[in-house]
């Protein structure tokens, strides 16, 4: 039962993937076959948002892909976020603000915060609360009750936009 | 990699005391995905195993043939319960469920088999083929009737009864209001599913990582499952991906054991999560009764209640939250009579155990409601009743127990109910009940606002010898600290290098990964008891490591080590003639290994009475909703809340425990229920069993923190993860009710309680 090999792109990197059983899910592929278990499995049904990873720019649930379906296209995952070593700017400000607990939907919040925050600076607007909420709606986090993760996204949409904040020298 | 790893956890550059917003120094690697959680773990060799679980929630099993399983390419081992070579059960109080079930099962979703095969579909077609012959028979589902139904189990459908009786029964009040309260099955819904991996050693024992919040106490259970000498099991703490009471039970540890041990290869088990709605203790479902007596001045004279708790069908930690919610049962008011009791039953539903709060957030709901009826009653402002009856220090609760300790219930209440509302009314159909996908109509909308006042005790009860151990060892200047404590995401691998920091006055805290192997039990991330608890052993430690070593250097320089103080890395007189690099003098490493226990508690007597309880928290919460009657949707507007602390030891994680315990009440007063029917999960997913988005969850102000140093607590810090999940819900609820006129005897409020009601 395994596909023929192909090859996905992930974080700048072509990875070949062998011997792959056919049916499974992107996140299958980076967390088991790839070394890539940063993208979380909380629920593996589109509903947590643990899971989500970038597609050619574009936020999915990697649990919902076929991993062949990925072929040729770029997948952005937590790890390939800040490619240079340091942390992005959303991720310096989850740590800051508080926004991190047990830290199992914070891959995936992160996705979707970068995501948005990417959507929203090719207009340079300001987020507002509840743009924010929304774009982050499918990511389920149980630790935090969401404030700190309102803040931090408050703290990276200000950095992104080159306002400095003394909170975050 | 072929040896599974976790890490050190290294302390941040910046290093904060006590006191300060310190971060995370697991933060970096929970943002850029290198945080090893327990789902995360992988070796070249391991397997993968699955369990198969009962269909029924109540049969005989009259054969099992796992031929057909075994013939699947792939399968390495098909285990049943003849295969469990030590205790046959395990359990938290009682060993009274089976590792794999024999003969009978008893709920659904118990696990009856498992397998281990070199990939995830492997284990599933052999899953598959397994056949067994049960025998379905009608499930006891009614918690109302276990008492006086045929015993499901050998222990007897009756898991505990305490009958609380407190001082005069004869006494009548002169207003006196009766009121009946249900509360449905609440999961801790943790983002991290149950997982781990168990890897068989060479001197023929077993290696388990694993997501807990008690290492120590699942290696006893784990090692008597499988007949081995307990340092023949060690266990590891792999990252925890949240745990809210739900890791107290075994769930896969012993399976993946067995599994290991047999196939003599790494197992790892991941459960779905339809699996671990099935795999673990839910909170209790509530029925209760109470009638209030008040004088016409609104002075509470009596309280009778009756509790009933189902437990369903194995007992895991069921004995002591009927404890709690006995004993908390009236809530945090002075009250001179009382008679409540309290009953937790065995049924074919699924069981029930540990969930922040443990039992008092089932009897919050009750008892505030009682108020808001009994304020009704009597005319009275809701906050005026309750700030005339609220506990003090030295009061009595209903177990006779005087509080010692500090109790400032009056200014949690005050400080909530003054707070300004930030609230402002809304159009915005986002902002509406309902949402954008709904149609709340504005002129319908309806606002509420109520305030709930609760407590519950911290750290273990009831003359439970409870204690936490803690290894410190300071050398070239660097700490090292190892303490078993299951860190789940509340942050106590930052409170530990604050509290290193503050004693020894370093910045450089190495903590050594949480394991049986290596220190003591450091007991359990429950109770809100680790800041206390294990807070309280690293602190001893490192106390003892600064005695130790201050007395040596004093010794050395012939002055008095009273006069000597560790602080920024150097050992200094006080008078300031002596000034040493702290590295330099502890090139020869000083050591201490301390065991840190509370005050002892007493068991509850016949008639619930006794010093059963160490210390209290109280907390406030005060809610406005919106609600569209017509539609029955609730918009949660704002929640402001004020909190017993003792004293804070981080502000950015005290607020992180704050919110996030007021979001898990908000969802049980609004959308979570695990649905039973028949004995059967119907909703084990998070597409019908609904936890609070950023879109449900309003703002939550936090009107104070009260910081009265608790005597006997590290620092005078209370635990602080319980009461923010225990007050939430009640005042959520009562928003409701004040926002409709209805009487919602429901929780959680369902659309049809508002829409349907009268109907």
């Amino acid at each position: 039962m395994s596909a023929d090999p192909y090859v996905l792109r992930v974080n700048g990197n072509d990875h070949q993937v062998p011997d792959a059983h056919l049916g499974e899910s992107l996140l299958w592929v980076l967390r088991e076959r790839l070394g890539l278990p940063g993208s979380k499995n909380a629920c593996e049904e589109g509903e947590c948002g643990s899971c989500s990873v970038q597609i050619d720019g574009e936020l999915v649930c990697s649990c919902l892909v076929l991993a062949a379906a990925a072929v040729g296209r770029e997948v952005t995952t937590i790890e390939g976020l800040a490619p240079d070593g340091e942390l992005a700017d959303v991720q310096r400000a989850f740590v800051e603000a508080g926004a991190v607990q047990c830290g199992f939907c914070t891959p995936g919040l992160l996705m979707a915060v970068d995501t948005l925050l990417d959507e929203l600076s090719d207009d340079g607007s300001v987020p507002d609360d509840l743009t924010v909420r929304e774009a982050i709606s499918g990511n389920l986090c149980r630790c935090t009750g969401y404030g700190r993760i309102l803040e931090a996204v408050s703290i990276a949409a200000d950095i992104r936009r080159g306002e400095s904040r003394g909170d975050l020298a | 990699m072929t040896d599974v790893r976790i890490d050190e956890t290294r302390t941040s550059e910046r290093a904060p005391r006590i006191g300060e917003s310190a971060p995370r120094p697991d933060g970096i690697p929970k943002v850029d995905g290198s945080f090893t959680f327990s789902s995360d773990l992988w070796h070249d060799r391991m397997l993968w195993g699955g369990t198969l679980r009962s269909p029924h929630p109540s049969a005989r099993i009259r054969s099992i043939d796992i031929g057909p399983a075994v013939a699947v390419t792939g399968v390495h081992a098909v285990l049943t319960a003849a295969d469990v070579p030590g205790n046959p059960a395990y359990g938290l109080e009682h060993a009274d469920q089976p590792v794999l079930a024999a003969d009978v099962v008893r709920y659904e979703g118990e696990p009856v088999a498992i397998v281990a095969a070199d990939h995830p579909e492997a284990v599933r077609l052999a899953l598959e083929a397994i056949v067994v012959d049960y025998e379905s028979t009608v499930p006891l589902v009614d918690p109302g009737a276990a008492e006086s139904s045929d015993p499901i189990h050998p222990d007897g459908n009756l898991i505990r009864r305490i009958h609380l009786r407190h001082g005069d029964q004869d006494v009548v009040g002169e207003v006196v209001v009766e009121g009946t309260y249900e509360v449905g099955m609440q999961d801790q819904a943790f983002l991290g599913p149950e997982s781990g991996l168990a890897v068989p050693a060479e001197d023929g024992g077993v290696d388990l990582f694993i997501a807990t919040q008690w290492l120590h106490v699942d290696r006893d259970q784990v090692a008597a499952c499988l007949g081995l000498a307990p340092e023949l099991v060690r266990l590891t703490l792999a990252g925890v991906g949240g745990a809210f009471g739900a890791r107290e039970d075994l769930s896969l540890h012993a399976h993946l054991c067995l599994l290991a041990l047999h196939t003599r290869r790494p197992v790892k088990m991941v459960y779905s999560r339809e699996e671990s709605f099935h795999g673990h203790v839910h909170r209790h479902p509530a029925r209760m009764w109470y009638r209030h007596h008040a004088d016409r001045a609104g002075n509470l004279l009596r309280v009778e209640a009756r509790l009933l708790l189902d437990g369903g069908a194995y007992a895991s930690s069921s004995g002591a939250v009927i404890a709690n919610a006995t004993c908390f049962a009236a809530g945090p008011y002075r009250i001179p009579s009382a008679d409540i009791e309290g009953v937790v039953v065995r049924t074919n539903n699924p069981p029930c155990g540990a969930m922040r709060g443990f039992g008092a957030v089932q009897t919050c709901i009750g008892h505030e409601a009682q108020m808001d009826r009994l304020a009704a009653a009597l005319d009275m402002d809701p906050v005026e009743l309750r700030m005339r009856n609220v506990l003090a220090s030295g009061d009595r609760l209903l177990t006779g127990q005087v509080i010692t300790g500090t109790a400032p219930v009056a200014e949690v209440l005050r400080t909530c109910a003054d707070h300004p509302s930030a609230a402002a009314l809304s159009e915005d159909p986002m902002s509406l009940p309902g949402g954008a996908g709904r149609t709340a109509d504005p002129e319908h909308v309806h606002r509420g606002e109520a305030i709930a006042l609760g407590f519950k005790n911290l750290l273990f009860s009831e003359g439970f010898d409870d204690f936490s151990s803690a290894l410190c060892r300071l050398e070239d200047g660097i700490a090292t600290i190892t303490c078993a404590c299951a860190e789940v995401g509340q942050g106590f691998v930052t409170l530990a290098q604050q509290i290193t920091r503050e004693v020894l006055g370093v910045d450089d805290v190495v903590l050594t990964p949480a394991s049986t192997a290596t220190v003591g039990s450091a007991g359990s991330t429950s109770a809100s008891r680790q800041t206390w608890m294990s807070g309280g052993a690293v602190q001893a430690a490192c106390e003892e490591v600064r005695t130790t070593l201050l007395t040596r250097v004093a010794a050395e320089h012939g002055v008095d080590p009273d006069e000597l103080v560790m602080a920024d890395g150097r050992v200094m007189s006080l008078a300031g003639a002596l000034d040493i690099d702290l590295a330099s003098v502890t090139t020869e490493p000083v050591e201490a290994d301390v065991e840190f226990h509370h005050a002892p508690t007493s068991p509850l007597d016949e008639y619930g009475q006794g010093d059963a309880h160490v210390s209290f928290a109280f907390s406030a919460h005060r809610a406005i909703v919106d609600v569209d009657r017509d539609l029955g949707l609730v918009k949660v507007v704002e929640l402001t809340t004020s909190q017993d602390v003792g004293r804070v030891l981080n502000p950015l994680q005290a607020v992180g425990q704050l919110e996030g315990g007021a979001a898990q009440g908000v969802g049980l007063a609004v959308m979570e229920e695990v649905q039973v029917l028949d004995g059967r999960i119907r909703n084990a997913s998070f597409t019908d069993y609904l936890v609070p988005t950023a879109l449900d969850m309003p703002p939550v102000e936090i009107a104070a923190l009260i910081e009265e140093p608790e005597p006997g607590a590290p620092f005078g810090a209370k635990g602080i993860g319980e009461p923010p999940s225990i007050s939430s819900t009640a005042a959520v609820v009562a928003a409701i009710r004040a926002a409709t006129d209805l009487e919602l005897a429901h929780v959680p409020v369902r659309p049809t309680d508002i829409a349907l009601a009268g109907a």
